[in-house]
């Protein structure tokens, strides 16, 4: 009790350096959790757009992006009569240009692709999608943004195009994005016959394996995954992931070096305290407890603050309409604990020093001077 | 010798200090030159001498604060040479009263006097029960939830006092602990030393300028320029 009552009084004996230190940690957290939760969430709807009613992904072999990859037709009208699968979607990816929006991702599906058949139709229905070769179905926020309805007609890219519906989809690219029939974007992005990726559902998944080596065995430049193991090896998330936790460390280690220089000049004005407790029989470990119990508190308020500053912050985003359903403001909780761990770790690195120091203090050098 | 003497000749010495020499300022300063020193169990001894003497010095070095460039100190027939004996000296074997109290502002005196007892893992009961007696016998029981900055000098000082015998030990150094107060707390604060020194029978060594507080203990020891001049048995 009287242990952490030192520690309590010392943090409350400098209460404007004590909150600046929490706060330091508090914004590193917060930037740490919005980072990696945003790109996490965007992580995640990349993976949902693939992994629509499907569990295995085909894609060109050693492509650094699927915007890269060509599948060719010929082995999607062969996988389709494969008997393990019930049935196979193709999707050509493309980025397309709006006056306003630079960038807006394009899919061209089929019309029974699942993409279409889970969406809430808001105008139009899904019969009438790939009518004609210049139909496209749009996502409701790209409807907005487009300024676009039933109808209408949008100009993207180089050419215009008649909205044969409008869609509302949980998936943020997806409600951003623009759907084209297969053919016409095939044309559009100049690759004939091509499909970016083929998204499969199997009829058990219990033949996944064997899908796969069947996919290497018959086409050696492609590549089949299940769900999960496109999203771990994705090279793209690989990126943006450890980007994620690069940039959140580094505010993170921005937040150490405030604790530890919090640390060092709790230490150093009392260091006259620390002789008292030497002279009535605190060992090493215990002035190191102290001072390592100092920074963990530091620590954890500022985790505590920052998770809600960031919660708060992903809720604020999200209400953007900008980012509308790019924002997952679903955290994870392995998230929450790798952040309060690091931030703890964080905290007692940065104590690690002014610990030593106070190790040191010889007790008759600093009552000397009385 | 005085009759006091020669009952204490036959008690066990507690605290020695053979040939014992302290220097600063890479031996700039040689404060102590070959000191010879010892006390035996429940005896109460005055270091006398002018202002850097040395008492002060030999006080920690008595207390395991410091060790010396040449020779050796002893505690209860131990030598002080390994660090762990020399927590486990301050934890339980000797107490220190400074100067100045040295208390820690921001808790109350009851916190502060439990401070040696955290240090050695008492538990809370037992040193509760010690700071009742204490602070019954030092007249600081309506003081206990008092911060440090409220009590007066004299307060100060008798909180010092039982925070150093809080873990009974069985040696008390005390560095000039009258030394900031007024001539009547400071003869007051000082036989309340001496009652409980020889209640707890603990050997109490006190540095002090004061000779005619030093006359009142059992032994006076003269110190001059970093040697013992001559011990003198009161």
């Amino acid at each position: 009790m009287i242990f952490l009552k030192l520690i309590l009084t010392n943090l409350l004996r400098h209460r404007i350096r004590s909150l600046i230190s929490i706060a330091g940690i508090a914004f590193s957290v917060a930037a740490m959790l919005t980072i990696v939760t945003i790109l996490q969430g965007a992580v995640g709807m990349f993976s949902g757009i693939l992994s629509s009613d499907s569990q295995i992904i085909v894609f060109e072999r050693n492509v650094s992006d699927l915007f890269f990859s060509n599948v060719p037709a010929s082995a999607l009208a062969e996988i389709s009569t494969w008997p393990m699968v019930q049935h196979a979607d193709p999707v050509l990816f493309g980025v397309v240009t709006s006056s306003d929006h630079p960038i807006i991702t394009c899919f061209g599906i089929t019309a029974s692709d699942a993409r279409l058949r889970k969406a809430t139709w808001i105008e139009g229905s899904r019969g009438n999608f790939a009518h004609e070769p210049n139909d496209v179905v749009l996502g409701q926020r790209a409807a907005e943004f487009l300024h676009a309805h039933l109808g209408s007609s949008v100009a993207i890219g180089n050419g215009t195009f008649h909205v044969a519906g409008i869609v509302k989809t949980a998936n943020g690219f997806e409600d951003g994005g623009v759907f084209m029939p297969l053919a016409a974007a095939q044309s559009f992005f100049h690759k004939p016959g091509a499909s970016s990726v083929i998204t499969i559902k199997l009829t058990d998944k219990k033949f996944a394996e064997a899908f796969k080596q069947r996919v290497k065995a018959s086409y050696p430049d492609l590549i089949a995954l299940e769900d999960e193991e496109f999203t771990r090896s994705y090279s793209q998330f690989k990126i943006l992931k450890a980007t994620a936790w690069t940039v959140g460390g580094c505010g993170l280690i921005l937040g150490g070096l405030g604790v530890a220089n919090t640390m060092i000049m709790s230490v150093f004005t009392r260091i006259r305290e620390i002789a008292i407790l030497r002279v009535n029989g605190f060992s090493n470990a215990q002035i190191a407890t102290m001072i390592f119990g100092e920074s963990a508190l530091v620590s954890v308020f500022g985790a505590i603050m920052g998770l809600l500053l960031g919660t708060a912050l992903l809720f604020i985003l999200k209400l953007i309409p900008a980012l509308h359903g790019y924002v997952d403001v679903t955290i994870q909780p392995l998230v929450v604990l790798i952040v309060i761990v690091l931030s703890f770790l964080t905290g007692v690195a940065g104590a690690l020093y002014p610990a030593i120091y106070a190790m040191r203090v010889r007790a008759v050098e600093a009552l000397r001077f009385e | 010798m005085t009759p006091a003497s020669n009952n204490t000749s036959k008690l066990p010495v507690v605290l020695r200090a053979d040939e014992v020499w302290k220097s600063y300022d890479d031996g700039a300063i040689n404060v102590l030159k070959g000191v010879d020193f010892e006390a035996v169990e429940g005896q109460t001894v005055a270091l006398c001498g002018p202002s850097g003497c040395g008492k002060s010095t030999l006080l920690h070095l008595l207390g395991g604060l410091d060790e010396p460039d040449r020779g050796r100190i002893s505690v209860n027939s131990v030598e002080l040479n390994r660090h762990r004996s020399r927590i486990r000296l301050l934890r339980y074997e000797i107490g220190f009263v400074f100067q100045l109290h040295n208390l820690i502002p921001d808790l109350t005196l009851e916190e502060n006097c439990l401070i040696p007892t955290v240090a050695a893992g008492i538990n809370r009961s037992s040193a509760l029960a010690r700071l009742k007696d204490l602070t019954d016998r030092t007249g600081l029981s309506h003081r206990l939830n008092s911060r440090i900055q409220k009590l007066s000098g004299g307060e100060r000082q008798r909180t010092a006092l039982c925070r150093a015998l809080m873990n009974h030990p069985r040696i008390l150094l005390a560095d000039e602990p009258t030394g900031s107060l007024d001539e009547h707390t400071s003869s007051t604060v000082f036989q309340l030393l001496l009652d409980i020194a020889a209640t707890e029978g603990v050997t109490l060594v006190m540095a002090t300028h004061d000779r005619a507080l030093a006359a009142r203990c059992d032994r006076l020891v003269e110190m001059h320029d970093g040697r013992i001049r001559e011990p003198q048995h009161l």
